[in-house]
C-alpha cells in the first residue's frame, strides 16, 4: 500500500487555496447520514460513499457531508437528513445507492425534494 | 454486520460520541499464532464500572433515542463465534479501549471488508476528531494519522473531496475497492455468481 505522500497533499493545498470555504455554517445545503449500529448495518456507509462521490465528480464547494447517531427511527435505516439554506430539512428512508443518487440530482443540484423518498418534512432534527 | 470493517465504524462511533479527540485504531493480523486482532484506544469520557460491567448487555445503553445498544454486544459475538473474545478497558477520564481477538482461520471470521471506507466516513462524520490507524492485514503495512495530515494541509479542511480521495489511495494502493483480505474476495466472487 502506497504511504500518503507529503508532495501529493502540499499539491491538493495548492490547488484548492482560495476556493476552499467549506466551514461549518458557510454552505447551501449540508446533508448527515445517519450512523447508529442500525444505520450502518443496513448500509449506512454506502449511503456516504455515494454521496461523496456526487460531490467530488461534480467539485462542489457548497454542499457538506456529516454523520450522527442512531435518530430512534431504526427500522427505517438507511437514512439520511437533507438541510438546504432557508429551508425546511427533510428527512430521508430506507435508502439504497440508486435512490441516494437520484435525491442528489433532483434534492440537492436543483432544489426539488424527493417526496416518495421522504419520511416527512418540516419537523425533523438531525440528533 | 457484514465485516470487521462496519463494526470498527460503529465501535469508533462511540469513541467520538464519547468526546474523544483521539481514536487509535489497530488491526494486527498474526498468522503464526493465527490470531487477528482489533483494538481501539479513545480518550473520550470513559466508563465507570457499573456502566463497563453492562457494555456488552444489549439492553444497557446511554443512548435516549432507544433502550438497547448492540455496538459492543454484536462486536463480542462476533469474536466469540470464532472462539475469540473482546476486552474492554475502561474509567471515568482515561477514555476506553477495546481489544477484540479472532480466530484468524475460523470458518465464521466475517471478512475485514473496505478498511478505507470506514476510514473515510469517519473522518468525515467527525471532522474535529484525529484518527491514527495502523494495519498489517494481508501481511501489507499501511498506516494513517490524520494529525500529520491536518499539519501539512494547514486552513484546508481534511474532509476536502480531493484530500479524501487521497486517502482512500493511500489505504487501498490506488485500487478502486481493493482488498485487504483474501475472504473478501472469495465473498465478491460469490456475489457476482449469486
Amino acid at each position: 500500500m502506497a504511504k500518503l505522500k507529503v508532495e501529493d497533499l502540499k499539491r491538493i493545498k495548492q490547488s484548492v487555496q482560495g476556493t476552499v470555504n467549506l466551514r461549518d455554517g458557510n454552505y447551501r445545503v449540508k446533508v448527515t447520514v445517519h450512523m447508529g449500529t442500525c444505520g450502518i448495518a443496513a448500509g449506512a456507509r454506502e449511503i456516504m460513499n455515494v454521496l461523496l462521490k456526487e460531490v467530488e465528480r461534480r467539485g462542489l464547494q457548497d454542499v457538506i457531508l456529516t454523520s450522527s447517531g442512531c435518530a430512534g427511527l431504526c427500522s427505517h435505516e438507511p437514512m439520511m437528513t437533507l438541510e438546504t439554506r432557508g429551508e425546511a430539512p427533510v428527512k430521508y428512508v430506507k435508502l439504497d445507492a440508486e435512490k441516494t443518487a437520484r435525491i442528489f440530482e433532483d434534492h440537492v443540484m436543483h432544489g426539488n425534494p424527493v417526496v416518495e423518498y421522504a419520511l416527512s418534512m418540516g419537523s425533523e432534527t438531525t440528533y | 454486520m457484514e465485516d470487521l470493517s462496519l463494526h470498527i465504524l460503529d465501535i469508533v462511533e462511540n469513541s467520538t460520541a464519547a468526546g474523544a479527540s483521539l481514536v487509535e485504531i489497530g488491526i494486527t493480523e498474526n498468522p503464526r499464532e493465527d490470531l487477528l486482532v482489533i483494538s481501539i484506544k479513545d480518550n473520550g469520557r470513559g466508563m465507570d464500572p457499573q456502566m463497563l460491567a453492562g457494555a456488552r448487555d444489549p439492553f444497557v445503553t446511554t443512548r435516549t433515542t432507544r433502550r438497547v445498544g448492540l455496538g459492543l454486544p454484536l462486536l463480542d459475538q462476533a469474536a466469540r463465534e470464532t472462539g475469540g473474545r473482546l476486552e474492554v478497558d475502561s474509567a471515568p477520564g482515561r477514555g476506553t479501549s477495546i481489544t477484540a481477538t479472532f480466530q484468524g482461520s475460523h470458518i465464521d471470521r466475517k471478512p475485514l471488508g473496505d478498511l478505507a471506507a470506514t476510514m473515510i466516513s469517519l473522518i468525515l462524520g467527525n471532522p474535529e476528531v484525529d484518527f491514527v490507524f495502523e494495519s498489517n492485514a494481508g501481511g501489507v503495512q499501511c498506516s494513517l494519522d490524520t494529525r500529520e495530515i491536518r499539519k501539512e494541509l494547514g486552513e484546508i479542511p481534511i474532509t476536502t473531496p480531493a484530500v479524501l480521495a487521497l486517502i482512500r489511495k493511500s489505504l487501498t494502493g490506488g485500487e478502486e475497492g481493493a482488498h485487504t483480505d483474501a475472504r473478501d474476495e472469495g465473498r465478491n466472487d460469490g456475489q457476482a455468481q449469486g
